[in-house]
């Protein structure tokens, strides 16, 4: 299957016809991990639909959206998990998921369960790290530059990352190209560079138990 | 724009020129906003009435206009740095002219975070609303707070977050003050992207801003509650 990062950014990924018995309802930035996942392991028991993940830029419709796919879904599938950490709701997307009776990923973000709640928790020194993925390097003009301005407003760089040190690349796989691509976004946002490969953490461990 | 269809801002009359400074507000035209300011200055239009008339009436169609959905944040900020640019010319003649004083903020982002875009716009609203801002940054621990308030004396605490991860901090700093028997005192304002009404009840503050000029119509609000309750008293 042939994944367009604009398509999942705009519109998620849509469910195909059930093959599992459980649904995984996620961010649109975790399709080709999740997608990876599933294939390495042969979880075939898992069916997988995204929501678009420019509500990552949108918090607040993030906790509607994954009512309305619970919804959608729920008399379909034996269980549903979402592949959703808290993701800037403040809480609202876990009373949601327990109102629900349905399971979410554990975690403030996805950059805390590539790399491992446990131990990203333990950075005490990393409160001006600005941090990307596989996915958000390479949606970066969509996620960063064209929200925040920054092609047309080169000039605002400094207000919105003025406080911030370094860009953590958190790489999900071994790429070269994303390698270089994460460290022009560095360089577009004056930050220095740390690569800092996660594979796939805590992600992987969650869909284990499933 | 060519040359001929350049707006002069001096040759416009005062109303038109405010009229004019709503519009390069609203494009975040730095330049031209200090031009504005300094043509009103020669005109000899008092600060304070530059600043409210002008600049905050400017700030406020745009804080409109991005609760409405109709400006983001990239506008917003450019708007701010043109207000910004204005404010840098009035604010030591506001000084001097002895404008009104509503009343003093001290306003912070909390320890663990590094987020102030929010917290900065809220500072400038509330100076262009009347009040004293005194502005301790980002990455503020509960000792920073209270050496301010103690220091500074002000009506209202400001506390801002932009992470799930560092807004219950802001518990921990409202919960010191109700230790040291001081919560009463102040008037405790919070904000932030994540936080909601519910999570600003739930951690004992007053009240939950959404926005920056929500920030300075519940400040106003209470300062009048605060005020009666004086008076009454």
């Amino acid at each position: 299957m042939t994944l367009s990062d604009t398509a999942l950014t705009e519109d998620g990924l849509p469910l195909k016809t059930r093959q599992g018995r459980i649904l995984l309802i996620a961010c649109g930035a975790l399709a080709r991990e999740i997608l990876d996942l599933k294939r390495l392991n042969g979880w075939d028991h898992l069916d997988l639909t995204c929501l678009p993940a420019k509500y990552h830029l949108y918090p607040d419709k993030i906790t509607d959206a994954v009512r309305a796919a619970v919804a959608k879904h729920r008399a379909t599938y034996d269980d549903i998990f979402v592949v959703y950490a808290d993701c800037g709701t403040g809480g609202q997307l876990q009373t949601a998921c327990a109102e629900l009776g349905v399971k979410m990923i554990a975690g403030p973000h996805c950059y805390s369960f590539f790399e491992g709640n446990g131990r990203f928790a333990a950075h005490d020194d990393e409160i001006t790290a600005f941090y990307l993925t596989d996915f958000l390097v390479r949606q970066f003009d969509a996620f960063i530059m064209k929200p925040m301005g920054l092609d047309r407003h080169p000039e605002l760089r400094d207000m919105y990352f003025g406080n911030y040190e370094k860009l953590v690349y958190q790489a999900q796989t071994k790429d070269d190209d994303l390698l270089e691509k994460a460290k022009a976004c560095a360089a577009k946002l004056n930050l220095t560079f740390e690569y800092r490969f996660t594979g796939y953490g805590d992600l992987a461990n969650a869909l284990k138990t499933l | 724009m060519s040359d001929e269809d350049d707006i002069i801002l001096s040759e416009l009359d005062d109303e038109e020129l405010v009229a004019q400074m709503f519009d390069d507000l609203y494009d975040g035209l730095k330049e031209e906003i200090e031009e504005g300011v300094n043509i009103l200055l020669e005109r000899e239009w008092a600060p304070y009435d530059i600043l409210t008339k002008a600049l905050v009436g400017g700030m406020t169609i745009v804080g409109h206009d991005f609760r409405d959905g109709i400006l983001f944040v990239p506008e917003v900020l450019l708007a701010a740095n043109a207000m910004k640019g204005g404010m840098a010319i009035l604010k030591p003649l506001l000084a001097e002219t002895g404008a009104p004083r509503v009343g003093k903020m001290v306003i912070g982002t909390v320890k663990g975070d590094i987020h102030d875009i929010g917290k900065n716009l809220v500072g400038m609203m509330m100076e262009g609303a009347g009040f004293e801002v005194v502005d301790l940054g980002i990455n503020n621990a509960v000792e920073a707070y209270l050496e301010a308030m103690e220091a500074e004396g002000p009506d209202i605490l400001g506390m801002s977050a932009l992470l799930t991860t560092t807004m219950p901090y802001m518990k921990v700093v409202i919960d010191t003050m109700v230790e040291q028997g001081i919560r009463d005192d102040y008037i405790v304002l919070v904000g932030g992207a994540p936080l909601n009404e519910e999570f600003g009840k739930a951690i004992g503050a007053d009240a939950y801003c959404r926005d920056a000029a929500v920030a300075v119509e519940t400040a106003k609000e209470w300062m009048g509650r605060k005020h009666n309750s004086m008076q009454s008293a």
